[in-house]
């Protein structure tokens, strides 16, 4: 089965995800008046690169001792399911022993939390942080778990077969959040 | 790999494709291997039967390893511990087996073909782990990825396979797998233990252990498998230490210094092997073994069928 999008509308281009990380980045800022160090860790593939960002921009702005680091929850999901193809595993690389850490955990799009309820599991597998928060670029809403996001870069409700794409320039070539339609063809 | 696929019974079956994605999967799996807690729970609720039927303990508690890594539930059958002294056959103790909702079967036998009579009767998974002569795909696997974490390609590389190949199913895989991945073959044995069924694969022949060496990036060294011949292929052990295995002066004399030297296990030391040459700068016998657990983990996540039904995404 092929899967087609159609673009429907930009709700983000690159000016303003630029600006929507800096915003992000004074939340946190503003957020975490006490803290010393923080470890920063993006979801594959785009929370890895907002991660990054992130990192960059908070780097510059607070004496804090900020590592980044990304990881690949494919071993954590829920819905490895029977009979199709199985998903790539990417490497997890963690920075830094988190126990006793504050930890961001990063990552593009937040829909049903289940991806977040996997990055917590393997988390915990790699020690005890002292608190996790989550940043995303886009809330799109539809949550299954009792997890929503801490820092939020734009929220959207989305109609019957919408999605969003998050596009960054380091993998997609372009930079851009927006929605699409799924058309889901035979062929 | 193929969506399709249920067992893995040999390197042959296997595309080049496939093989990458094994060894691709198996350095993530490694990763787990370094973490503080050592598990991952992407295979609970599946359940592996080690139908252990000759005897083995590094691939055995490698695959028991493997699977605990990746929170699988496992079950251990020998032959000395089970009904099979008692009469039973082999379908007959498998199939109980599957009775009890076991969703793959990691299977050692010493008859060729074993695994392969298996998968076309049960429809529980099986992973050939040794059957016979014939194939040891995941010995096979994990050499390719050790090959693969030292020289990073396999284009071009010169590996020269020596000992009793015609009573080794590592090699038969491994010629496969080696052949499919672009690294040039070269096998070195009195004639006696070259076999005919080397036909069909690209390799270069050598009677003479000093002129297999130079230029040779990896020396893979086989057992000579006493079990297994019932006629003698050569005159005594000593003519055959003597001709044949690999000493230290031999290596430094012959071979290039950057040359390493691979061994499926058991090794005889001083029979094939000079015993210091196992312990040398020159080894990767133990990396072998390590990366034996990442592989094995690799091969249950990619071929593991989990019953969920119903969920999006």
């Amino acid at each position: 089965m092929k899967i087609k999008f159609k673009e429907k509308r930009i709700l983000m281009d690159k000016k303003e995800i630029k600006r929507t990380i800096e915003r992000l980045s004074t939340e946190i800022i503003v957020d975490n008046p006490d803290i010393e160090s923080l470890c920063i860790i993006g979801i594959r593939k785009r929370g890895d690169i907002l991660a990054k960002r992130l990192f960059k921009i908070l780097e510059k702005r607070t004496p804090w001792e900020i590592k980044v680091g990304v990881m690949d929850i494919t071993l954590y999901r829920d819905d490895l399911t029977i009979y199709g193809p199985k998903p790539i595993i990417g490497s997890t690389d963690f920075p830094c022993p988190i126990d006793g850490k504050e930890v961001l955990l990063v990552d593009d799009v937040f829909y049903t939390g289940r991806t977040v309820r996997s990055a917590l599991d393997e988390i915990m597998d790699y020690g005890r942080p002292i608190s996790v928060r989550l940043a995303v670029m886009v809330n799109r809403g539809g949550r299954e778990l009792p997890i929503s996001p801490d820092y939020t870069g734009i929220s959207v409700e989305l109609k019957d077969k919408e999605e969003v794409q998050v596009l960054f320039e380091e993998i997609d070539g372009e930079e851009s959040v927006k929605i699409v339609e799924v058309k889901r063809g035979s062929k | 790999m193929d969506p399709n696929r249920k067992d893995l019974l040999g390197i042959q079956d296997l595309s080049k494709d496939e093989i990458e994605e094994i060894l691709k999967t198996a350095e993530s799996m490694e990763e787990i291997l370094k973490r503080p807690i050592k598990i991952a729970p992407t295979l609970r609720g599946i359940t592996v039967a080690n139908l252990f039927l000759e005897p083995s303990t590094r691939t055995l508690n490698s695959f028991v390893l493997a699977e605990k890594r990746l929170s699988a539930d496992t079950i251990n059958i020998s032959a000395s511990s089970s009904s099979v002294l008692k009469g039973e056959t082999l379908l007959d103790t498998a199939k109980n087996i599957e009775a009890m909702e076991v969703d793959m079967i990691v299977v050692r036998h010493s008859a060729p073909g074993t695994p392969h009579f298996l998968a076309d009767r049960l429809k529980a998974s099986i992973i050939n782990a040794g059957d016979g002569c014939h194939e040891h795909p995941t010995q096979a696997l994990l050499d390719l990825m050790t090959i693969k974490k030292k020289f990073s390609t396999f284009k071009n590389l010169q590996v020269a396979v020596i000992g009793d190949i015609k009573h080794s199913r590592v090699s038969r895989s491994l010629f496969s797998g080696l052949n499919k991945m672009g690294a040039k073959v070269t096998v070195c044995a009195p004639p006696t233990l070259l076999p005919l069924w080397l036909e069909p694969f690209e390799v270069d022949f050598q009677y003479s252990l000093e002129k297999t060496l130079p230029g040779k990036n990896i020396l893979y060294i086989l057992r000579i498998q006493k079990e297994r011949q019932e006629e003698s292929f050569f005159p005594s052990l000593r003519e055959y230490v003597k001709n044949y295995a690999l000493t230290y002066e031999k290596l430094e004399k012959f071979a290039s210094p950057d040359v390493v030297i691979m061994h499926p296990g058991p090794i005889n030391r001083g029979i094939e092997i000079e015993s210091r040459i196992a312990d040398s700068k020159y080894s990767l016998i133990l990396d072998q073994v390590t990366s034996g657990v990442a592989v094995r983990m690799s091969i249950l996540y990619l071929l593991s069928k989990r019953k969920l039904d119903g969920l999006k995404n």
